[in-house]
Parts: C-alpha cells; structure tokens; sequence
C-alpha cells in the first residue's frame, strides 16, 4: 500500500463521513442531557429515523421529505420517552432502555417490505472541487449537505448553550431545576423540548445511515452506533466541541480496523472492532477518576425526576 | 350539566395491592396495543394475537420452550434484582451471559472427549465465575474509578461478543467442522439432563428456582438484603447508616454476574451443546424487562419471566405463520415496560375525578 498524499486525504474524508451519525445523535443528546434529562433510547430513535427515512425515499422517490419525516419521526418517538419522564415521572434509565428495544423491534416490523430493495444516490455537493484538489479535495468537498451541518452543529450547539438566553435557561434546567422553576421557567416545557430536539437529531442520525451513508435497509443497522454516541456525550464531558473531536477519534477507529484488516495486519479482527469500545472504557475510566473535572459539566440534576407540587 | 373535574393528588404511601396488580394492567394494555399495531400493519388483530400468545403453549412442547426460555430470563433478572434494588445500574447481563458460557464452554471443550459426573458440575461452577469476573469489571470501575456503570457495562456485551465471535472462528473452532464458526459438540457429560424426553426443558430450571429461593432469603431475611433495600432508597441514609458502600457494589455485581453466567452456560449445556455466535437471543437486555414487570421480587420475576419467554415464543410463531421480522417480540417487550412505567404513575398520585353541577360551581 502506498501512504501517498492524496491516499490519506481520501481516508481522512472517510473518516470524517463514518463520524456524522455519532456527531449528530450525540450533539442532540448533549442538549437533552444538559437540561437533566438522561435517555438512554438513541439507539432507538436512530434506528427509527433509518427506517422511516428509507421508506419514504422508497415510497415518495424524494430524498428531501425522506430526511424531514426521519426526523419527525424521531421527535414523534422521543415524545412517548418525553411524555413517561416528564409527564408521568418514570425512571429514565427504564424508560431509555424500553425506547430502545421498542425502536429496534418496531423498525423491524416497519422495515420488513423493505428489505433489499436498493438505495438511491444522495445528491453530493462540489463533486467537481473533489477530483480536481489533491490532497484537500476529498477532505472539503464532495459530501452531503448532511455531513456540513454535522460539521457545523457542534460549533451552533456550543454558541446556543454559552451565548444565548435559551441556552442559559437550559443549562440552568439541568443544573438547578428547583431554582429555575422558582425563576418563573417552565422546567418540565424546556425538558419536553430538549428532548424531542434530542429525538429529531437521532432521527437525522438514523437517516443518514440508511440514505447516505450505506443507502439500504438493514435490520439493526444502526448497530450500536446509539449507544456510542451516548458514551460520546460522556466522553466529551458534556461539551460540544469535545463531541466532534470524539466522534471524529471513534470514526476514524472505525474505518482504520477496516484498513488495517485489508493490509492484513497480523492482529484479529475482532480485536479492532472492539477498539471504539474499549477506548471508551478507557477514557470514561480517564475523566471519571478526576471528580472535579468531571462535575465542571455534568448537568447536576441528570437523570433525576422532578416533581412540582400545583 | 355536569362538569368533570379531575384532581391529582400526591398518595403518601403506596398500596401494595396496586404494586402487584399494575403489572397487569401493563400486560392487558400491551396486548390492546399489539393488536393495534397489528391492525395498522394490516393483519387480522384477533388472528394475530392468537398465533403471538395462545398457539405457542397450545401443546405440550410448546409449553416445555416456554419454560426452557424463562429458564435464563428468571435467572438473569434474579440476579439484576439485587443490582436494581440498590441503584446500580447493571444492563450489561448480555455481557456476562456471554462471558460465562465461554469459560463454562471452554472447560466443556477440555472435556469433550471425556465423559464423567463431576464434568457438568465443573461447567456450571465455571460459568458463574467468568460471569461474576466479567461483572466486576464495571463494579471495581464504578467503585475505585468513579466510572458510570451503564455505559461500562454496555460496552463490555460487545467486546465479550467479539471474543466469542474470535473463539469460534480461530482457536476454539472445530477442527473437524469445515470452518464453520462453532466449536466442537460437547460430551454428553456436559450436557444438562432433560427432563423429559423429547422436550427441551432442561434440569437448569432447579437452577433457576433455587435462585429465586435464595434470593428472596437474602434480600428479605439477611443484613445484606437489608443494606442492599437501604441503599437503594436513600443512598444518604446508607452511608449514615455506616454501610460499606463499595464492598456492597462489588457483592450486588458479582451476583449479578454469577446469575448471568449461570444463564449462559445453561443455553450452551442445554439446548445448544456447543459454543457458537448466536447463543443468546438478547436474554440479558431482556431480563431488565422481566426484572421490572417481577417489580424486583424473586416470585414476581418468575411470573415475569413466562410472560416475556411469551413474547419469544409467540415472535417465532407470528414469523412463520405471518412472516413478520422476529423482532416484534421486543416490540412487545418494549412495550411491556413503557406500559409498566406509565401505570406506576397510578402507585404515586391519585387520580380523582370528580363529577359536579354546575349550580355547586358557584354560579
């Protein structure tokens, strides 16, 4: 194999492609997550948002609607977790795990007339600039639409929570609900919100997995990548830009074992595939021993119910 | 004219009848909604739900896989029960079923050509450590590392999977077995009695019912059992109480773990005989499920545990008689759950409606 120049610019590219559905599913879940509430459903809502998003390009012959109603569908799915945490003040660790089985086993049914059928190309954006640039060509140019906003929302994400008055009242939701309920907040409103943002990103997620990324159905396509992008969060201590750059250190873990098992490298493969995990292990071992570091960002009232008395 | 006028109110102790009774409801309502969903996917509901929950017990082998897949779902939730009961957050029992049926496996494979009584025994011993080792991985990174034992866990099932997946392929694959991704088939010492012939039901299930019987002699007549309920309602309470918070961690997951193992090497010693890559149909993640619907208690999650062994065995029948995907059965798992959550709301407040003139109104 030759590591020539525009070789790495083109794995670059594709490891930039691997890390969209983490950056998408985990930045939606941070916002989720910073406003206290924990679900544990990406898996589902992704998987969700693949099945829905591929029916409809098969059924309306139209990418742009298939890519809405993905993500639709995804806030519609989160608004069952939403309704139980929020509204009926269920766990939400249970609550999480009963949204992800339920999505696998209901994209499955839904899914069933799909499968085989082929995908359609995804419209990619300065296909011309691709070719003709070396090294920056594949890096820059040549992607969906889809992957530029993945690329761009960690950054969004990062100016909602530190510079605007919505982010500061979400922050303010997960830290102290008690106090921004005091404010006048509508804790429990901002919490619905943030959730079915949550909802329609891993719907987004999802749809860039079965219309872009590997553009078929698969049962169980979504294969985990959900509960990355949950690890993810963690990982990057709840702050934005961190996710991207995590996202992009587990994509390109992804795509190098797919590397390293084509040269032939004398390692198993099973080993590399069971890389990204045991990197996460690994880093929430690193960030968790250090307290401190770790409680700068927790959103403090994560994962807990909150109960106004009328 | 009358108006409705409904109220909630905060309940301030719950009734246990109800805590027994919502589980039911959760059922009754998870059925309704299959048939909905059934309905909107274009089936009969009524031919739907029989083939799903009545003609898989309807004959005597039916009956024997619903007990032989309640077997690992009533021991893994058993074991979770103690993880729950003191808020640790074990969802990796996929993981440690794993784990141990590869080191249950792997002394099986040691024996493969030797027959003997103290062989199984060997088995079962063995596949309950290597779940209880595979536990403590999150348990000692929760307690000395201050790692989050949900994510931990989780990632721990894939990467024990990939080392099944590497054992079957490489080293442990059977030399005679044309490359095919399994193992040798175990000696008949290895092997779980039946209980009856012709019927898959296997002695594992006296491993699962005295699980259940310890169980409920630990949590409810043992200090431990005391600390482990303590600790789950008021963590505050159990550190001024001078509970060992850590050493409880560790014990609650190496159970935990012990229950999983147990569970996996009963799929490979019973109806499977060797290690491949599918030995569990997600029997650990659905074993939450079961665990909750039991509401943590050891008789409750044998009840459970037909119910959703249910599921299984009615996905199966639906796929042959219907062809819809396997995976229906945890669209009824799922729902099951969700239905149990909702209905806990009934547990905490009191929905009253109350129904007035309109002249008491005040006008």
């Amino acid at each position: 194999m030759s590591l020539d120049i525009s070789f790495i610019g083109i794995l670059i590219g594709s490891i930039m492609a691997s890390s969209v559905p983490l950056i998408l599913a985990a930045s939606g879940e941070l916002i989720t997550e910073r406003s206290g509430v924990l679900n544990l459903g990406v898996e589902g809502m992704m998987i969700i948002g693949a099945i829905s998003g591929f029916a409809l390009m098969v059924i309306t012959d139209n990418l742009f609607i298939a890519i809405i109603v993905s993500m639709l569908s995804g806030v519609i799915i989160s608004l069952i977790f939403g309704f139980l945490t929020q509204s009926l003040l269920t766990n939400h660790v249970a609550t999480g795990l009963a949204l992800t089985i339920f999505g696998i086993g209901l994209s499955a049914m839904l899914g069933r007339d799909f499968v085989g059928i082929p995908g359609k190309d995804f419209p990619i954006l300065f296909s011309s600039l691709r070719e003709s640039i070396p090294f920056f060509g594949p890096i820059l140019f040549g992607h969906s639409i889809v992957l530029y906003f993945a690329f761009a929302l960690p950054f969004l994400t990062n100016y909602f929570l530190k510079n605007t008055k919505l982010g500061l009242i979400v922050r303010a939701v997960g830290d102290s609900p008690v106090s921004a309920s005091n404010q006048g907040i509508n804790v429990i409103m901002v919490r619905y919100c943030c959730i079915l943002y949550g909802g329609g990103m891993c719907g987004l997620a999802g749809a860039y997995l079965s219309l872009i990324y590997t553009p078929q159905w698969i049962e169980n396509m979504t294969a985990g990548r959900g509960w990355i992008a949950l690890a993810l969060v963690v990982f990057a201590t709840w702050s934005p830009i961190k996710v991207l750059i995590g996202a992009i250190i587990f994509g390109g873990i992804s795509i190098l074992q797919l590397h390293m098992q084509a040269v032939g490298f004398r390692i198993p493969v099973q080993f590399l595939i069971a890389l990204p995990y045991l990197m996460t292990i690994i880093v929430l071992v690193v960030i968790s021993r250090d307290s401190r570091k770790i409680k700068l960002n927790t959103p403090t009232s994560l994962g807990r119910i909150f109960y106004k008395e009328k | 004219m009358e108006d409705l006028l409904i109220r909630i109110e905060k309940r301030n102790d719950v009734p246990t009848t109800l805590y027994f009774f919502t589980p039911f409801i959760a059922i009754i309502l998870t059925i309704i909604g299959g048939g909905i969903i059934f309905y909107a996917l274009g089936f009969n509901p009524a031919e739907a739900l029989k083939f799903y929950f009545i003609t898989p017990i309807s004959n005597l082998y039916g009956f024997s896989e619903l007990l032989l897949k309640a077997t690992p779902l009533c021991l893994i939730a058993i074991g979770l029960s103690f993880c729950f009961k003191s808020n640790n957050w074990n969802i990796g029992a996929e993981g440690q079923l794993t784990f141990g049926a590869i080191v249950g496996g792997g002394v099986a494979l040691l024996f493969y050509n030797q027959e003997g009584f103290y062989i199984l025994p060997l088995i079962i011993i063995a596949g309950a450590i290597g779940g209880m080792i595979f536990a403590l991985i999150p348990a000692i990174l929760k307690t000395y590392f201050n790692t989050n034992e949900i994510l931990v866990s989780l990632m721990l099932v894939y990467v024990s999977k990939l080392i099944l997946d590497y054992l079957v392929v490489g080293p442990w694959s059977n030399p005679e077995g044309f490359n095919f991704p399994e193992t040798r088939q175990f000696s008949d010492s290895s092997r779980m009695p039946l209980l009856f012939d012709g019927l898959r039901v296997h002695a594992g299930i006296f491993i699962a019912l005295a699980a259940v019987l310890v169980s409920w002699f630990v949590l409810y007549k043992t200090y431990l059992g005391f600390q482990i309920k303590v600790s789950g309602l008021s963590l505050k309470t159990a550190k001024y109480a001078g509970f060992k918070g850590k050493t409880m961690i560790l014990i609650v997951f190496m159970i935990s773990g012990a229950c999983a193992g147990l569970a996996g090497v009963g799929e490979i010693t019973g109806p499977i005989g060797q290690l491949h890559r599918m030995i569990s149909p997600d029997y650990g993640f659905t074993a939450i499920i079961v665990a909750f619907l039991g509401r943590l208690n050891p008789f409750g999650i044998i009840f459970a545990s037909l119910v959703v062994s249910l599921t299984y065995l009615g996905a199966e029948t639906a796929q042959i008689f219907l062809q819809i995907p396997q995976y229906t059965g945890q669209v009824f798992q799922g729902m099951i759950l969700f239905f149990l959550l909702a209905s806990d709301y009934l547990l905490f407040f009191k929905v009253k409606i109350l129904s007035l003139k309109k002249n008491e109104l005040g006008h």
